[in-house]
C-alpha cells in the first residue's frame, strides 16, 4: 500500500511560532507595531516594577481598619463580624440551592477567608480574633452549604432569608437605644399603614379574594410587631447592641451599606417610575416622566448637596436627620431614575402579542404585567440594570463631599492627616482601586452568568 | 346543521350590528350573527376584510364602537369584570402562536388556570399533563418554547387555551405560519376538538378541514359577511360571485 504520507504542517504555522507570525508578524506594518508596543510595554514594566519595590504600604498595614470600618467602636465590632458570617453564610446555602454563579461566589469568599485567618502578615490591630471571625467566616460557607444541602430548602425560602438577613444585619449595624423606643413605634406605626394600603390596594388592583389579602394584612402586621418588640424593648433596654452614630461608619462598611440600600431600593422605585412612565393615567404618566426627567438632569453631586440642605427644610423642626441616611436618599433618586429609563426599554421590547396572549387567557392587567410583562423586560436589560448598579457603587464615593468617609475618603484623609504618609498617595489610590475594581468585577462577572443561565428559551 | 335544529339549541355568540372603525377606516360594518353552542364555524375571506378583527372582538382584544355582543349570556361593555369573565371562558389560539419564552410548556399551560382561575398548583398540574396528552406532546412538558417546533408549540398553545376549561375556542390563523408537514398535527389536534362537542370559530383558508369539520361558513368581504351556509352550499353552489371568484382563486 503505497499512500500519501502523512506530513506535519511546516513549523511556521503551529504552535507558539505560528501564533507569533499569524498575530504579530504578519506584515511589516505589524512588525514595527509589536516592536514599539513591546518596547513601551517593557518600559512600563520596568517602571512599575521598580516602584513596586520602594512602595510604602505603611498607610493601609497600619490603618486597616479605619479602611474597612471607618471609626466604628472596636468593642462593637463584633456586630459587624455577626453581618458577615451570617452573609457568607447565606452564601454557603445559595451555592447548594443554586449551585452556579453563587458557587464560585462561595468558594472565592472562602479560600479569601482562609488566606486572611493564616496570612502570616500582621496590619495593626489585627490580632487572634480578627483572624478567627476570618476564620469563621470561611467555615460559615461551608456550614450554610451543608445546611443547604441537607435541608434541601427552595430558592424562595433563600430569597426570603437574604430579605430577612438585610433588614436585620442593618438594624444589627445601626443598633438600639432607649430612644429607639419613641422611634421604633412611630416606625411600627408607619410601616403598619403602609403596609395595609399597599396590600389592598394590591390585593385590589390584582382582584385577589378577601381571604388572601387578609392573610396578608395579618402576616404583615405580625411581623412588623414581633419585630419592633424586639428591637425597641428587647435590645433597647440592654446594651447588647447600643447605637452606634451613622457618622462614625467609614470606609468599606459605609461604602457597602450605600451600595446595597441604594440597590435594594432604587430596583423597585425604577421598576414603579417605569411602570408609571408607560401608563395611560395622565397624572401618573407626568408625575413619572417629571421625575425621571428632574433626576437625570441633575449631577449626583447636586443631588447630595440639594438632600443635605433641602430635606431638612422639610422635616419638623428638631428632628435630626441623618447625614449617611440623606447621602442613601440621594443615591436612591438618582439611580432609580436611571434605573426606571433602563426598564422602560426592556418593557418596550416586550412584543403586543404577549400581552395579548396573557389578557386572552383571562388574566387581568396586574397580572399580565407581574407574571409576563416584568419577567420578560427585566430580563431583556441584565447587562444594563447591572450595569447601572455597577455605576452606582462606584459613586458612592462622591459623598466624600458631603464629609462622609467612604473607602476613598478614608484613604484621603490619611495623607492629608499623616504628613509621614503623604508620600504614599499612590499607594493608597491603587489600593481603593483594586478594591472597588474587585468587587465591580464580581458584579460583572455575576451579570453574565446569570444572563448566561437566563438565555434558555429566550428566543 | 340544519337550520330547523338551530330553533331548541343554546346561543353562545350573539352579535348585533357589530361596527368598528380604526381610525377613519371602516373595518366592520354592522355585522349581526348568532352562533350555537357546539357549533363549529369557519370564517373566511380575502385579507383585510375583518375576519380576524371580528373574531377578536368577540373576546375584545379588541372593541366594537356600535352594536351589541352577548358572549355565553354576558355582554361586552366596557366593564373591566365582564371583559376578564369573558375571556376567562373564551380560548384563543393565535397565528404566533404567542406562547410566553421565558415559561416552559408545562408553566405556559399552568399559568392562567393557577392565577385566574385560583387552581392549586396540583390540579393545575394534573389538568396540563392531561391536555398534553391530548395533544400529543406529553413528553415537551420542561421544555421551553424555543426548544420546539412550530406544530408543537402552536399545539402547546391550544393545550393552554384549553386549560381554562373555556366553552368557546377562538382560532385566528393557526395554521398560516406553520410549515406545510406541520399544519397537519395542527388540524388534528382541531378536529378532535370538534368532534368533542367545543363551540369553535376558526379563521382559516384550510378548505380541506372546512369541508370535513365545519357546520357553518362564513365569508367575510369589507367588513361584512357577503355568505354563508353548510360546507355544501358553499362549495358546490355558491351563490355570491366574490365567494365564487375567491374559492377558486384558492382552490
Amino acid at each position: 500500500m503505497v499512500g500519501t504520507p502523512e506530513v506535519l504542517p511546516p513549523s511556521t504555522s503551529v504552535g507558539i511560532v505560528g501564533w507569533l507570525k499569524a498575530n504579530l508578524l504578519s506584515s511589516p506594518v505589524n512588525v514595527a507595531l509589536t516592536v514599539v508596543v513591546g518596547t513601551l510595554t517593557a518600559i512600563a514594566a520596568v517602571a512599575m516594577a521598580r516602584w513596586l519595590v520602594s512602595a510604602d504600604w505603611s498607610p493601609i498595614h497600619e490603618s486597616l481598619k479605619l479602611f474597612l470600618v471607618g471609626q466604628y467602636p472596636s468593642e462593637e465590632l463584633w456586630r459587624i463580624g455577626a453581618v458577615v458570617v451570617g452573609a457568607t453564610a447565606l452564601m454557603g446555602v445559595s451555592w447548594a440551592v443554586w449551585g452556579g454563579v453563587m458557587r464560585t461566589f462561595a468558594r472565592i469568599v472562602a479560600a479569601a477567608g482562609l488566606i486572611v485567618a493564616l496570612t502570616p502578615i500582621e496590619p495593626a490591630g489585627f490580632d487572634l480574633a480578627v483572624r478567627l471571625w476570618y476564620l469563621g467566616s470561611a467555615a460559615s460557607v461551608a456550614l450554610g452549604f451543608a445546611v443547604g444541602r441537607a435541608a434541601s430548602l427552595g430558592p424562595k425560602w433563600v430569597i426570603r432569608a437574604w430579605a430577612l438577613a438585610f433588614f436585620l444585619g442593618m438594624a444589627l449595624i445601626w443598633g438600639f437605644d432607649e430612644r429607639s423606643l419613641g422611634s421604633s413605634l412611630r416606625m411600627l406605626f408607619g410601616a403598619g399603614a403602609t403596609l395595609t394600603v399597599v396590600l389592598a390596594g394590591a390585593g385590589w388592583v390584582g382582584r385577589f379574594p378577601l381571604a388572601v389579602v387578609l392573610r396578608w394584612l395579618a402576616w404583615g402586621w405580625a411581623v412588623v410587631f414581633v419585630v419592633t418588640i424586639v428591637m425597641a424593648w428587647g435590645l433597647g433596654q440592654t446594651d447588647l447592641a447600643p447605637r452606634v452614630n451613622t457618622s462614625r461608619w467609614g470606609g468599606l462598611l459605609l461604602t457597602f451599606v450605600l451600595a446595597i440600600v441604594g440597590i435594594v431600593a432604587s430596583f423597585p422605585i425604577g421598576v414603579l417610575l417605569a411602570l408609571g412612565r408607560r401608563s395611560r393615567l395622565p397624572v401618573l404618566k407626568g408625575l413619572s416622566v417629571a421625575f425621571i426627567e428632574l433626576v437625570r438632569g441633575v449631577p449626583l453631586v447636586t443631588l447630595l448637596f440639594m438632600t443635605v440642605v433641602i430635606v431638612p427644610l422639610f422635616l419638623p423642626q428638631g428632628t435630626s436627620f441623618d447625614l449617611v441616611l440623606r447621602a442613601v436618599f440621594a443615591i436612591t433618586l438618582f439611580s432609580s431614575a436611571y434605573m426606571a429609563e433602563n426598564i422602560r426599554g426592556g418593557l418596550a421590547a416586550v412584543p403586543l402579542g404577549q400581552i395579548e396572549g396573557a389578557k386572552a387567557l383571562g388574566l387581568g392587567g396586574f397580572q399580565t404585567m407581574l407574571f409576563i410583562v416584568l419577567p420578560q423586560a427585566l430580563r431583556a436589560v441584565i447587562p444594563a440594570i447591572v450595569g447601572q448598579f455597577i455605576s452606582l457603587f462606584k459613586d458612592t464615593s462622591l459623598v466624600v463631599i458631603v464629609g462622609l468617609l467612604d473607602i476613598l475618603g478614608i484613604g484621603k484623609s490619611l495623607f492629608l492627616g499623616n504628613v509621614r504618609w503623604f508620600g504614599a498617595q499612590a499607594e493608597v489610590y491603587l489600593f481603593v482601586a483594586a478594591v472597588f475594581w474587585v468587587f465591580t468585577f464580581a458584579m460583572a462577572y455575576a451579570s453574565r452568568k446569570v444572563e448566561e443561565s437566563l438565555g434558555v428559551g429566550s428566543r | 346543521m340544519t337550520s330547523e335544529s338551530s330553533e331548541n339549541r343554546t346561543e353562545s355568540i350573539v352579535c348585533r350590528d357589530v361596527h368598528k372603525w380604526f381610525g377613519t377606516f371602516h373595518v366592520l360594518r354592522g355585522l349581526s350573527v348568532t352562533i350555537y353552542q357546539g357549533e363549529v364555524v369557519v370564517v373566511f375571506g380575502p385579507s383585510g376584510s375583518g375576519k380576524s378583527t371580528f373574531i377578536r372582538t368577540i373576546n375584545h382584544l379588541e372593541d366594537h364602537q356600535r352594536g351589541e355582543i352577548v358572549v355565553n349570556g354576558v355582554a361586552l361593555t366596557h366593564d373591566v369584570r365582564n371583559i376578564d369573565a369573558v375571556r376567562r371562558d373564551v380560548g384563543m389560539v393565535f397565528q404566533s402562536f404567542n406562547l410566553f419564552p421565558h415559561l416552559t410548556v408545562i408553566q405556559n399551560i399552568t399559568l392562567a388556570p393557577r392565577r385566574a382561575r385560583k387552581w392549586s398548583r396540583e390540579r393545575a398540574e394534573a389538568t396540563a399533563v392531561e391536555l398534553l396528552e391530548r395533544v400529543h406532546i406529553a413528553e415537551l412538558a420542561d421544555k421551553y418554547p424555543a426548544q420546539i417546533s412550530g406544530g408543537q408549540q402552536q399545539r402547546v398553545a391550544i393545550a393552554r387555551a384549553l386549560a381554562m376549561q373555556p366553552k368557546i375556542m377562538l382560532f385566528d390563523e393557526p395554521t398560516s405560519a406553520l410549515d406545510p408537514e406541520m399544519i397537519k398535527e395542527v388540524l388534528d389536534v382541531m378536529r378532535e376538538l370538534a368532534t368533542s362537542g367545543m363551540t369553535m370559530i376558526v379563521v382559516t383558508h384550510e378548505m380541506g378541514f372546512a369541508k370535513e369539520v365545519a357546520d357553518r361558513m362564513m365569508m367575510f368581504d369589507e367588513g361584512t359577511i357577503i355568505e354563508s351556509g353548510t360546507p355544501a352550499q358553499i362549495f358546490d353552489n355558491p351563490q355570491n360571485d366574490r365567494t365564487k371568484l375567491f374559492l377558486s382563486q384558492i382552490l
